[in-house]
């Protein structure tokens, strides 16, 4: 997969709320079989079974081939390169927002000077 | 998935990014800022060495819209879009494309305006023509997002908010 296709996949992935349950589980606890990762869901485990191959072919998740029980394990990279665009992108945003709030100050004030009556909101 | 300060950034489906900001005004003046050609380019630079030097907006279905966005080294880009929901003040729908193209195709933005006891929750939602027009966009936000110094946007904003 090239970075792009696999980002979209990571998205896809954590588009989902058990599966990023399972995920958030899986941080904490470092790993888990299928088992004990279906036991708080009302699941079946082929349905979480199916969960955790999307993860894994998101990279997010790895299991261990050679275990009997397969414990998943989270893989932090994938996340990270998921976070980390979307904080670039907040971050833009974020901007964008906070010259807005100072606009709409400007605005207020300007609204207050021009309707002297009404009662001027503050803000700070 | 990600909370940070007032702004929530989620992607609901392979295809979608939703945003969503409380801020402290009616929402009428939320709806001009986001609509006048004369209040847009005062905010929507992305960028703080960024600027919105044309913007154009004809607010009626039907009618386009077009932003110009110039950077420090005097490269410019677009986005140009029709308007195809104008709700005042509560909607717009319109779509979205960039000009050079970074991305095939076009997306649709959604933009509503909730008000409640003076504040008014606005929720931006970005749908993407496809998935791979979701790609292109995710990776090129990666590698924009790379050469640019967020520093600095910190640092303006510290200084500018006193």
């Amino acid at each position: 997969m090239n970075s792009a296709a696999h980002l979209d996949a990571t998205f896809a992935a954590l588009a989902d709320p058990t599966r990023r349950a399972i995920l958030a589980r899986l941080a904490a606890e470092g790993e888990a079989s299928v088992l004990e990762l279906a036991a708080p869901f009302k699941m079946s485990q082929p349905a979480i079974s199916k969960h955790l191959r999307v993860l894994e072919r998101a990279g997010l998740i790895s299991r261990s081939r050679d275990r009997q029980r397969r414990p998943c394990r989270l893989e932090p990279r994938a996340l990270s390169e998921a976070s980390a665009w979307l904080e670039r992108y907040r971050q833009v945003w974020e901007g964008n927002f906070r010259r807005l709030d100072r606009l709409l100050e400007r605005m207020k004030s300007k609204q207050a000077t021009a309707n002297p009556r009404r009662n001027r909101r503050t803000t700070q | 998935m990600t909370l940070i300060a007032r702004l929530t950034i989620d992607t609901p489906t392979d295809r979608e990014i939703v945003m969503t900001r409380v801020f402290d005004a009616p929402r009428q003046m939320l709806f001009d800022a986001f609509t006048k050609p004369e209040l847009v380019p005062e905010w929507l630079t992305g960028r703080p060495d960024h600027s919105m030097p044309i913007c154009e907006i004809d607010l009626r279905v039907g009618g386009a819209y077009r932003y110009v966005w110039r950077g420090p080294d005097g490269q410019e880009m677009s986005s140009i879009g029709v308007f195809r929901e104008v709700v005042p003040p509560e909607r717009v729908v319109a779509t979205e494309r960039f000009e050079p193209s970074w991305y095939p195709g076009e997306n649709v933005n959604t933009t509503t305006f909730v008000e409640k006891d003076g504040k008014t929750t606005v929720t931006l939602k970005i749908e993407c023509g496809s998935r791979e027009i979701r790609d292109e966009m995710l990776k090129s936000g990666m590698e924009r997002g790379v050469a640019y110094s967020y520093d600095r946007l910190e640092a303006m904003l510290q200084s500018k908010r006193r």
